[in-house]
């Protein structure tokens, strides 16, 4: 589904990632651990095209991102921390303009699945502004899955949010994540990574320093890279 | 050829197969309408927009002691100056809120091209400068004592100005929000550029003012065209560079 | 300009070479400039055709600042396309030269218009569309010194660099259009309002002459600064590998 080869990502002499190369096969839910700096989501935003490789190539359902990013962007949703949301607009305002971004047929109908799915029927009138953090999180969700793209890539999806609010939106990743979908996550929470996933990816130092089904795991002995 | 990501929407395929006829256009305009739409719950920019530019009428007024006789000279540079500087605070405006809220990425994530982008937030500031012009208009007719006969080729020359305003101002505006000193850059940067629209417009409402014979404008009319085509065409080209990561 | 020759210590031989060059071409051309070439002989007064002599730097300083804004255009085009350091460094260096002579353009400028026109600034086609250059030059300094980022800085400052420099020429259209009593320079007898002259062989030679000691000059200049460039570069990545590892 996704290969990524060779992948080297520099902001001018500051080499981020360093000839990274894995695989991603369909249906799996690879959560992406690292400590800040360490290059998560500069890998995860040249995966949604939104940034291009210094050097090394991305395949997604072997399209290179670099050849047919606008085609590709159409099977990918990302859910990044910040919102991508417009505030003065509502809910529903919003996913409407971006159905019509990604020519969701059927819009409406649509939209008012995902929006019950997340748990946010009844408020899709009002502006995103005044939706708590939690809510505004759910509707990036409902957002990113709204083209049913079968890639999900979430860039700390919990951030900013608070335990109560980061379970329930636990839960709803897990119950979007199983739906055949490719899933690519980054966290800080360790624990409700590791109980999402079923492989586990660590970057360190730009480089992948550990990559294993999620079962060969222990929390320990992932402790010793963040200690570095 | 993209088997593997089609066919592994394994549930009901959400969005068409291939994208529809007419789905860029369809997507700049979406692009606007989504601008128009924000800015219609707030109304804060064009409110902004529209009573600066009152401003620019008034003091212009008073600074000049505008009494007939050199009313007529001044008006057009007093009618460009205020459009000057509403537009700029417009431009200014427009990509701001993409970048607070982190929604460019949004748009940068669409699959569409992304001059789309570019050309949605051309025709958003040319309509939200548009109606500014709109309100200036009238309330330049009354104060400079102007006849009504000059309000179609006016709104001609205007159409034209902003055009070529904008176009480069949407490119500009998008490289300076991501700056310290936004305000103070965009009008810096952006001046000397569209120099050649102030002079051609300022020209040409001259003429339209002054009931001139179309031959002692043409050339003006011809400069102002080449300059929104061409610059058009440059900042279009230019935008994908600004946008990319 | 290998790499080699462009690190610190190591000797220089382009470097001394132009520098020595310049220096004996500007001096020879200061010669010209108050020595050999005649005075003007259709000005009245000893002071004007003193101040004349000025002509001979203002055209030159104009030649090389618009000249320098070319290669900054040049090398945006190439840093889009190459995306290496080379590129940027030329287009910053290129524009900080240009400013210099751009200044010097219009520094001339006034001191030839004072006795010549008994005014300090006149807004005659070449003195516009060099304070709209400068400006333009202020613009690219400013747009560099507001973003931390290389990559973006180097991408945005090639956009503007682009964007503006195609419009001088359009700009010099326009405002040659709007105001007319600037002289024509190497013009046979055209006297286009005040201050017009003919020009006899010797000026020829003597303007001729400061143009191209000018532009040597600016290279020159260009090369110790683009030097400067490389090793404010190295020191940069230097410090970025100690800090990361």
């Amino acid at each position: 589904m996704i290969k990524v080869r060779n992948l080297v990502k520099a902001f001018g002499t500051r080499v981020v990632l360093r000839n990274i190369s894995f695989d991603i096969e369909p249906g799996e839910f690879i959560t992406l651990l690292g400590v800040n700096g360490a290059g998560k989501t500069t890998l995860m935003s040249i995966v949604a095209t939104l940034s291009k490789p210094t050097a090394g190539k991305i395949f997604i359902g072997d399209m290179d991102t670099q050849q047919h990013a606008a085609y590709i962007r159409r099977y990918i949703g990302l859910v990044s921390h910040k919102t991508l949301l417009y505030d003065d607009l509502s809910g529903e305002q919003n996913l409407r303009f971006y159905a019509r971004m990604y020519d969701v047929e059927h819009p409406v109908e649509r939209i008012e699945t995902v929006l019950r799915q997340v748990g946010l029927w009844g408020r899709q009138k009002d502006p995103v502004r005044t939706y708590s953090r939690g809510m505004q999180q759910r509707l990036a969700i409902a957002r990113a899955i709204l083209h049913n793209p079968p890639i999900l890539l979430l860039d700390e999806p919990d951030t900013g949010l608070d335990q109560g609010a980061a379970s329930m939106l636990g839960e709803l990743l897990a119950a979007v994540g199983t739906a055949q979908r490719t899933v690519l996550m980054t966290t800080h929470n360790l624990e409700r990574g590791l109980s999402l996933g079923n492989r586990v990816l660590m970057l360190s130092d730009g480089k992948i320093a550990v990559d294993m089904p999620r079962e060969d795991v222990s929390i320990e002995a992932l402790a010793h890279y963040y200690q570095q | 050829m993209p088997q593997n990501l089609s066919s592994s929407i394994t549930s009901d395929r959400v969005i068409s197969e291939h994208p529809p006829q007419f789905a860029y256009l369809h997507k700049v305009l979406a692009i606007a309408g989504k601008d128009i739409a924000a800015e219609l719950r707030t109304k804060e920019m064009m409110s902004a927009m529209f009573v600066f530019s009152l401003l620019v009428i008034f003091i212009f007024n008073f600074a000049f002691d505008l009494r007939t006789d050199n009313a007529n000279t001044l008006a057009p540079g007093v009618l460009w100056v205020a459009i000057a500087f509403a537009g700029m605070l417009g431009l200014g405006r427009s990509f701001i809120t993409e970048r607070d809220r982190g929604s460019l990425e949004g748009l940068l994530l669409a699959p569409v091209d992304r001059s789309a982008i570019y050309f949605g937030k051309f025709l958003g500031n040319v309509l939200f400068i548009s109606v500014v012009e709109v309100v200036i208009l009238p309330l330049f007719i009354v104060f400079f004592n102007q006849p009504l006969g000059i309000i179609v080729p006016l709104v001609g020359v205007i159409v034209l100005g902003t055009i070529g305003f904008a176009g480069v101002g949407t490119l500009f505006s998008a490289m300076v929000i991501h700056t310290r000193a936004r305000d103070v850059l965009l009008p810096i940067m952006l001046f000397p550029v569209v120099v050649p629209v102030l002079l051609s417009a300022v020209r040409l409402t001259a003429g339209i003012l002054d009931n001139l014979p179309f031959e002692d404008v043409q050339n003006w009319l011809g400069l102002l065209v080449a300059f929104d085509l061409i610059f058009l065409a440059v900042s279009y080209m230019m935008f994908e560079y600004v946008v990319e990561e | 300009m290998t790499a080699g020759t462009m690190h610190s210590g190591k000797r220089d031989i382009w470097g001394l070479v132009l520098t020595v060059v310049s220096g004996i071409m500007m001096i020879t051309g200061l010669y010209l400039a108050f020595v050999f070439a005649p005075p003007a002989m259709n000005l009245q007064t000893a002071v004007e055709r003193f101040t004349q002599r000025v002509l001979y730097f203002h055209v030159g300083a104009a030649w090389v600042g618009f000249f320098a804004f070319f290669v900054t255009f040049a090398a945006g085009i190439g840093y889009l396309a190459k995306r290496t350091f080379f590129w940027d460094n030329l287009a910053h260096s290129s524009v900080e030269i240009g400013l210099t002579f751009m200044t010097m353009v219009l520094v001339t400028g006034s001191i030839w218009a004072k006795p010549t026109w008994n005014t300090w600034w006149t807004w005659s086609p070449r003195l516009t569309i060099s304070a709209i250059g400068w400006l333009m030059y202020i613009g690219y300094l400013m747009l560099r010194s507001a973003i931390d980022n290389p990559a973006r800085r180097a991408r945005f400052a090639a956009v503007y660099g682009i964007v503006a420099f195609m419009s001088v020429p359009i700009n010099f259209m326009a405002i040659r259009w709007w105001r007319d009593i600037h002289p024509a320079v190497v013009a046979s007898g055209s006297n286009e309002g005040t201050g017009g002259f003919d020009m006899s062989p010797n000026m020829t030679a003597t303007l001729i002459f400061c143009v191209v000691a000018f532009t040597v000059f600016y290279f020159t200049l260009l090369y110790h600064r683009m030097r400067l460039g490389n090793v404010e570069h190295e020191v940069e990545t230097l410090k970025q590998k100690a800090m990361y590892r």
